[in-house]
């Protein structure tokens, strides 16, 4: 057969396999490690990594909306409350199985989104900015205000689940393949989304918003659209996060959750996929590492470390990789654009 | 008569493409250059280059005094006054706030009084309009604004970048007349890039010919009036 | 009637402050069309500067200015030595970095100066003024007249004098700038240092009514951002109204809506930006940066 296709002849090999051909590889070892990974490491760890998954999935929301749609949200960790929020209520409050909330959190962020999206319609990056960072500092407050729902600053208790159908796994151990489950679910979809018309339409709003309205397409609509779709992932990690850590309360939404998302987004690489994964994994155990470093000042480590971060890797972890792996394949600099974000 | 200006090899790049490839010039103390050339040719280029305003290799040297290197505002701190191309208005400040910013590295708080006199004298449209915001100006009205902040500078050297660029002829035969009488009376040098070939070969006293980044012509303006491909392409008789 | 003047007055004192930390966003917004998203810790920590200067027994007048310049050079330094590295970097590295120096701000509070909340002294006298049947608190009044000093000191800085001119025209037209021989980027800086300085200034008359903690300019920081949108963020005139507006609002929401209350002040804040977001996103007296289709 490859007889027959020269032009396989020209795609670049390294060890004898095309960049496809790893990339597929590298996912089917990904895959393999993560199903090994609840048997080999302890309880606290199963735990651990599902909350990272759980992060990936807000990162991927949020990466759609900033990294392939050039809009800055400082203010998903309020999203993040909502589904959290949508869970509990309907867990404590209502009795429902837990099955069932978690598709019911992500609708109400997806209408939440979309309806707090309107504005975007008609604001520049900074202003949007600014309004959700509005929208994360008050967060906690309203929901201390709604008391009867909330359960004020007392929060809500969730009981774990125990896995269904007699499997033979506790439930750290259900709860991290219930996740990993969803986790390869969305990010299916949003590949699917974000490759296809839809992604090529939200990237070129990024890019030549004047230019993709001239040729159809409809940026007011594709903005709200990708604000609601965002939060929708966002609200699912939300409610998954609620399940998974067993209480709710205001003050585990603060600002600094929103921070760490968008921290955690753009270190991971903007306008990848891979890069939420990298994301989740880097803001669930970087911040400990700073408390490793000094104790007294864990949020100076950190904020250096970003400061320095943003300088030597622009692009992010997932950017710059991407970067080395393509310079591999061809063998002189390639156009990278990874983490490409509306310039002043 | 020795050169104010001078640079040899000199080449300049926007990103990695290099937009002069090696320009050798000069500019004579109390002389005008000027430089001809098609769209595209890098005369604006030349201008920016020599200002520091993008990077370059070779050497420029002013006033025997290499500059290549320079940062653009330790340039301009030498004496060498650019009016841009596009103007450079400040177009939030008024007319007046426009001129003080000319002047804004001079000390001499009495010559800079006396150079608001003088400017005002040129472009008495200038004391007109002192308190208006610079960007309600005319185009015409802009070009004089940008010509008087740059002699506010009390400059030794002036960058001119097309300034009848919009202009009115009747505009721009005014404007000649005073750019001539300011290097006659004043001394001051010039290098001039302008479209309008037979216009600037009128003031100058000598002129190069740029084609894609490289000098194909040199010489004084009589030589270069003469060359028939000159006139056939730039003079248009 | 009596209550709603007094209400006025300490609206406009905390409006005063709103005023001036919208001011420094301003600043700062001109020259780069970046938010500081840092300006309210580094208001925090200029505040905690001068409470260790009070401790070490300086007078307080003497900390109050010490502490304006030790902020004016660290302004200058940070733009200096970080924000001038990514000049050039995409809009949201920026904002990362920003949130970088917030965390080092804040953390470096906690670790030398602990979470404990604090008292700040006021420079003014204890008991209330009062003119004709009205009480005030001194503190406000205060306040008040060193904004108004602070502001009058800005305006004249930036209209009459040759290095505020140049800071101007830098924030408006560097290339330009440049080719009178301004040196833009340190104008750039000076600006962060301006920015800093009146920023302290702030923290020290808020620090008195909310007390000193780390965290104590996060609500602040949120009512300068709607003071600095309902002005309009392109103008300083602009942010001055604003601030003074939303102060005022917030006072007299606070006192007479009864639901509202202090535990949604932030939402109240919320409520204010979106609203001016939806329906002047340029505010009262800005120019409009939306580019329609």
């Amino acid at each position: 057969m490859e007889a027959q296709l020269p032009a396989t002849s020209i795609i670049p090999r390294v060890g004898g396999l095309t960049l496809a051909q790893w990339q597929r590889l590298g996912l089917a070892a990904v895959l393999i490690v993560a199903v090994a990974l609840p048997f080999v490491v302890g309880n606290y760890r199963v735990f651990q990594f599902t909350l990272a998954m759980i992060y990936a999935i807000a990162l991927l929301g949020l990466n759609m909306l900033t990294g392939f749609n050039g809009q800055f949200s400082l203010g998903h960790g309020a999203f993040y409350a909502i589904g959290a929020y949508t869970t509990a209520i309907m867990l404590d409050r209502w009795g429902i199985a837990y099955g069932w909330t978690i598709p019911v959190a992500g609708l109400v962020c997806l209408v939440v989104g979309f309806l707090f999206g309107l504005p975007a319609l008609r604001l520049e990056g900074l202003y949007l900015a600014l309004a959700t960072f509005a929208l994360a500092l008050a967060a906690p407050q309203i929901l201390k205000y709604f008391e009867g729902w909330t359960g004020g600053v007392q929060g809500i208790v969730i009981i774990k689940p125990a896995a269904p159908f007699g499997l033979p796994l506790n439930e750290d151990e259900w709860l991290y393949f219930l996740t990993l489950a969803i986790l390869i679910v969305l990010f299916a979809l949003a590949r699917n989304l974000l490759r296809g018309r839809v992604g090529r339409a939200m990237v070129a709003i990024r890019d030549h918003h004047i230019a993709a309205e001239t040729m159809g397409v409809n940026s007011a609509l594709y903005k709200s659209l990708t604000f609601g779709v965002s939060a929708l992932y966002t609200g699912i990690a939300g409610s998954l996060g609620a399940i998974v850590v067993q209480f709710v309360a205001p003050d585990s939404f603060s600002i600094f959750l929103s921070i760490n998302f968008l921290v955690g987004s753009v270190v991971g690489g903007l306008a990848t996929i891979s890069g939420a994964i990298i994301g989740g994994i880097f803001i669930l155990f970087v911040p400990n590492m700073a408390e490793l470093v000094s104790k007294a000042a864990p949020g100076a480590i950190y904020g250096i470390f970003l400061i320095v971060f943003m300088y030597v890797m622009p692009g992010g972890i997932a950017g710059s990789l991407k970067m080395v792996i393509h310079r591999w394949f061809s063998g002189n600099a390639p156009a990278v654009n990874a983490g490409k974000v509306a310039t002043k | 008569m020795s050169a104010i200006l001078h640079t040899s090899k000199l080449q300049a790049f926007y990103g990695r493409t290099k937009a002069l490839h090696g320009l050798d010039f000069e500019v004579r103390e109390g002389g005008i250059t000027t430089i001809l050339g098609a769209n595209g040719a890098g005369k604006t280029t030349t201008l920016r280059a020599v200002c520091g305003m993008i990077p370059t290799q070779g050497d420029v040297t002013f006033n025997g005094q290499s500059i290549a290197g320079k940062a653009t505002e330790d340039i301009v701190r030498l004496g060498v006054a650019q009016v841009p191309d596009g103007r450079g208005t400040f177009v939030n400040l008024t007319v007046e706030e426009n001129l003080r910013l000319g002047a804004f590295t001079r000390k001499d708080k009495a010559g800079v009084l006396q150079d608001f006199e003088r400017v005002f004298h040129l472009f008495p449209v200038l004391l007109q309009r002192r308190h208006q915001q610079a960007g309600t100006l005319s185009g015409g009205e802009q070009q004089m604004l940008a010509i008087a902040r740059a002699l506010m500078l009390r400059p030794r050297l002036m960058l001119l970048d097309e300034p009848s660029f919009g202009l009115a002829p009747l505009v721009v035969q005014e404007l000649f007349a005073i750019l001539r009488a300011i290097n006659r009376d004043e001394g001051v040098s010039m290098l001039l890039v302008e479209q309008n070939a037979s216009l600037a070969l009128e003031l100058a006293d000598h002129a190069y010919l740029l084609e894609t980044g490289r000098a194909v012509l040199s010489g004084t303006t009589e030589e270069i009036k003469r060359d028939e491909s000159v006139r056939r392409s730039y003079l248009g008789y | 009637m009596e209550i709603l003047v007094q209400q006025i007055v300490a609206g406009l004192a905390t409006g005063g402050i709103y005023a001036s930390l919208a001011l420094a966003l301003v600043m700062i917004y001109q020259a780069t069309e970046l938010v500081n998203f840092a300006q309210g810790e580094m208001a925090m920590f200029s505040t905690y500067i001068a409470w260790s200067l009070m401790n070490v027994g300086l007078p307080y007048w003497a900390a109050f200015f010490l502490t304006i310049a030790i902020s004016l050079a660290g302004g200058i330094l940070i733009q200096r030595g970080i924000i001038r590295l990514f000049e050039k970097a995409p809009i949201l590295s920026v904002v990362i970095v920003f949130i970088g120096l917030l965390l080092i701000f804040q953390s470096t509070a906690g670790w030398i100066f602990t979470y404990l909340i604090k008292p700040f002294p006021s420079p003014f006298p204890q008991a209330a003024v009062t003119l004709g049947t009205v009480q005030f608190g001194s503190h406000d009044l205060g306040a008040l007249g060193v904004t108004i000093v602070v502001l009058v000191l800005l305006y004249v800085f930036f209209r009459y004098t040759s290095l505020g001119l140049a800071m101007r025209a830098a924030a408006q037209n560097p290339v330009s700038s440049r080719l009178v021989g301004i040196r833009v980027g340190w104008m750039l800086a000076l600006g962060w240092g301006l920015a800093a300085a009146v920023g302290a200034v702030a923290g020290m008359m808020v620090a008195h009514k909310v007390f000193l903690d780390p965290l104590m300019m996060g609500g602040i920081l949120l009512y300068a951002f709607a003071a600095a949108l309902f002005g309009g963020i392109t103008s300083p005139g602009g942010a001055v109204v604003g601030g003074l507006t939303v102060g005022v609002l917030e006072n007299l929401v606070g006192a007479f809506v009864p639901f509202v209350g202090h535990e949604l002040k932030l939402t109240v804040a919320l409520v204010l930006i979106i609203g001016v977001l939806l329906i002047k996103p340029s505010g009262l007296f800005g120019k409009a940066v939306v580019t329609r289709v």
